[in-house]
């Protein structure tokens, strides 16, 4: 039996859906069966966030309403061998084409056949929101260090909570080392003491993210983005291992960091 | 350059303390669902309360909020006056 992880924000903006992508090929490239859930029905993206937008012939409101077997609509990545399926949101609908009950169906039906299942939840706490947590084991809140994502991270774990979903954790992206040393950031101790909850992972701010979006790449696929090292680490930290949180060093971090990049040593 | 110098001693208004301190404040109201014209109410009447027994500082008078896991609480922080001549 898989489990179900909904990456949620509250926020719009903030990096669930790339977040949802890297996490997801990082479990494939470890081996594990994974598929995605794009429930952001009517603002779809998860598909070309992937580079799969081309692929799509039934989506997530298709299989609901039973106008498409799950195994048809599920899109394969074939850069994962038989590791990474797609479950695109529908784009012509809107939130209320599905029910959280239905989702609930739909996810625990998926839990069967994938070791995870990670839903990219849309921003906001309405219908979308609760359809998107209704089958999730777990939650993993996405909040950049600017006021307006903290906020709305506190909010999104209160509602959590209100629904059981208890004991989410915390990614923390597109964090900036070099505002951080100058104050001007916050880091992530004040973001934990902030929310209360346990760290998942810290995600570097990386251009690359922009450029792996681009192109339909995700950036786990590039040994050389920090950002990709992060979310690997992330996957590998679900899968139960202990990954230390990666050191923040500004770009080009002195001479040490240099060196310590040309000796090879992990960040 | 004095920029610079000031952040590296640790000046107390490097924009990470504001955005904390507006944190605290604006989540003790999301969290509580109290407004804050609510929250002067209740530190006036925890004055009011607290006068009748005790000669306290006003001024230096903090109604304050914390979460621990699962639960919040209200901390006050209530300067008493020291009487002039002795020690409390």
């Amino acid at each position: 039996m898989g489990e179900a992880i909904v990456i949620t924000s509250g926020k719009g903006g903030v990096g669930k859906t790339t977040t949802t992508a890297n996490i997801g090929a990082g479990l494939a490239q470890a081996g594990k069966k994974v598929a995605l859930i794009d429930a952001d029905i009517g603002l779809r993206n998860l598909d070309v966030v992937m580079g799969l937008e081309n692929r799509i012939v039934y989506d997530l409101v298709d299989v609901v309403e039973g106008q498409a077997k799950l195994k048809v609509a599920l899109i394969k990545d074939k850069r994962f061998n038989e590791n990474l399926f797609l479950l695109p949101a529908a784009q012509t609908r809107d939130k209320t084409a599905v029910s959280p009950a239905q989702m609930r169906d739909l996810v625990d039906s998926m839990k069967g056949e994938f070791d995870f299942v990670l839903i990219d939840c849309p921003a906001g706490i309405e219908q979308g929101f609760k359809n998107a947590v209704a089958g999730s084991d777990r939650a993993v809140v996405v909040a950049t260090p600017e006021v307006s994502s903290v906020r709305d991270a506190d909010r999104i774990i209160g509602l959590l909570e209100a629904e059981e979903k208890h004991n989410p954790s915390l990614i923390v992206n597109r964090i900036r080392p070099s505002m951080v040393k100058k104050g001007d950031m916050m880091d992530i101790n004040d973001m934990i003491e902030i929310l209360a909850i346990d760290l998942l992972g810290v995600v570097p701010d990386d251009e690359f993210i922009v450029v792996s979006t681009n192109r339909g790449e995700p950036a786990v696929l590039n040994t050389q983005s920090r950002a990709g090292e992060a979310y690997r680490n992330i996957a590998r930290r679900l899968l139960g291992e202990n990954i230390p949180v990666m050191k923040l060093e500004e770009e080009n971090g002195g001479i040490f960091g240099r060196l310590k990049k040309m000796l090879g040593a992990k960040g | 350059m004095f920029d610079l110098f000031a952040r590296v001693f640790g000046r107390e208004d490097a924009s990470k303390e504001v955005a904390k301190e507006r944190l605290r404040l604006v989540l003790f109201h999301d969290r509580a669902s109290l407004s804050p014209q609510m929250l002067e109410n209740l530190k006036n009447d925890l004055v009011k309360v607290i006068s009748q027994y005790l000669d306290i500082d006003d001024e230096g008078f903090k109604v304050d909020f914390s979460r621990h896991d699962d639960s919040m609480a209200i901390v006050a922080n209530i300067p008493i006056k020291k009487k002039a001549g002795r020690s409390l």
